[in-house]
């Protein structure tokens, strides 16, 4: 059936690991969000979360490296980091093999999958699900766009994964909502971490929300490592609810940049109703 | 120069915790089983985190192995910036994508 829920987030480690280094204000404001995003996810009553990543390594490595990867677990296990250093608990997540196989067949129809019967998720997935879903107990089916390490699907590419999973979806009788994590703009884990481009992000953001293809499309890699980042590569997860939301708008809840937490947060959400 | 096998490196030590046991107890025997010059197998074992970043390893492999080297996020962030100091800028993988 038509998705049920579509919307995106940050996912950078600070947000749970160096909370306490954050300007209150600007945190408690962002985690208001991420609540109001939770309470609107369960007011959806999704069957499963869909969630579009870009993990970092977890998993996916330079010997073997899919563009695009489709989990079809049992379960899965998060945080892959030490659970200290992220303060986030290890645990199982559920997950829905069978729905899995299901849409995968489907996407197959019209774009190339990469699948994996194993999965540990990394703050990419389980910094959005520790302030989404607190309780684990919506099964995830965990989508990676490679944007770590180039050469990296193009974007057009990654929005008409996002049509394909929207198809998919529609194909299927349970109730899915999608997430997508990434960016925007950021120099994670480098001597720039912190450094974040507001104007940058705020106009891809206005792109995204009013879900202009061409605009989004029109991003290069140059200029986005140049004004974004690494980082900036990871706007692929936005571009894939962009194209699985196709036709709909959205509503941005919360933007703030917070140094700390090496991204500009954001919550936004994509009218699919 | 291997980037490929230092990055290999820290992947699976970040990945198996069992490896980080035998790194910790036995570093060269860990590292005996990888192609790496001694430069690269040095910065491991110091383990010099600047000169590993301008070799070119990604930060998000680079920041794990910081901190199961007892490196909290400032030191992990200010020893980058020595390293670039000290070695020059990064030479490979992804942030020297583009010079500026």
């Amino acid at each position: 059936m038509p998705l049920v829920f579509a919307g995106v987030t940050s996912h950078g480690p600070g947000i749970t690991g160096r909370a306490e280094r954050a300007d209150p204000a600007l945190r408690d404001a962002f985690y208001d969000n991420l609540g109001r995003m939770r309470e609107a996810l369960a007011a959806a009553r999704p069957d499963a979360l869909v969630i579009i990543t870009a993990e970092h390594f977890a998993n996916f490595f330079f010997d073997n490296m899919p563009s695009l990867c489709v989990g079809m677990a049992d379960d899965y296990e998060g945080p892959i980091e030490d659970e200290a250093w992220l303060r986030i608990r290890r645990r199982k997540i559920p997950g829905n093999p069978d729905l899995s196989t299901r849409l995968i067949e489907r996407m197959m129809q019209d774009v190339d999958l990469a699948y994996a019967q194993e999965w540990k998720f990394d703050h990419g997935i389980m910094v959005p699900l520790h302030f989404l879903t607190p309780d684990y107990d919506i099964p995830v089916i965990p989508v990676n766009i490679n944007c770590q390490c180039p050469p990296l699907i193009p974007l057009h590419r990654a929005y008409e994964f996002g049509r394909a999973l929207r198809k998919a979806c529609d194909a299927v009788p349970e109730r899915i909502a999608v997430i997508g994590t990434g960016g925007i703009s950021h120099w994670p884990a480098t001597p720039n971490s912190g450094k974040i481009n507001e104007a940058w992000d705020r106009a891809f953001l206005e792109k995204f929300l009013r879900n202009d293809r061409e605009a989004l499309l029109a991003y290069t890699d140059e200029d986005t490592y140049r004004d974004a980042g690494q980082g900036g590569f990871e706007i692929r997860t936005f571009i894939a609810v962009a194209g699985a939301t196709e036709g709909a708008t959205g509503q941005l809840w919360f933007y703030a940049p917070i140094p700390i937490f090496a991204v500009g947060c954001t919550v936004a959400v994509m009218d699919v109703s | 120069m291997s980037l490929y096998q230092v990055q290999k490196v820290i992947y699976q030590l970040n990945r198996d915790p069992g490896l980080r046991e035998r790194f910790a107890a036995d570093v060269d025997g860990v590292l005996a089983a990888y192609e790496l010059t001694n430069e690269e197998a040095e910065a491991l074992k110091e383990p010099d985190i600047g000169l590993l970043y301008v070799l070119g390893v990604n930060g998000q492999l680079l920041m794990h192995f910081a901190a199961f080297r007892g490196f909290e996020w400032d030191d992990y962030l200010a020893a980058m910036r020595r390293g670039v100091e000290r070695h020059g800028p990064v030479r490979a993988g992804i942030y020297a994508m583009v010079s500026d």
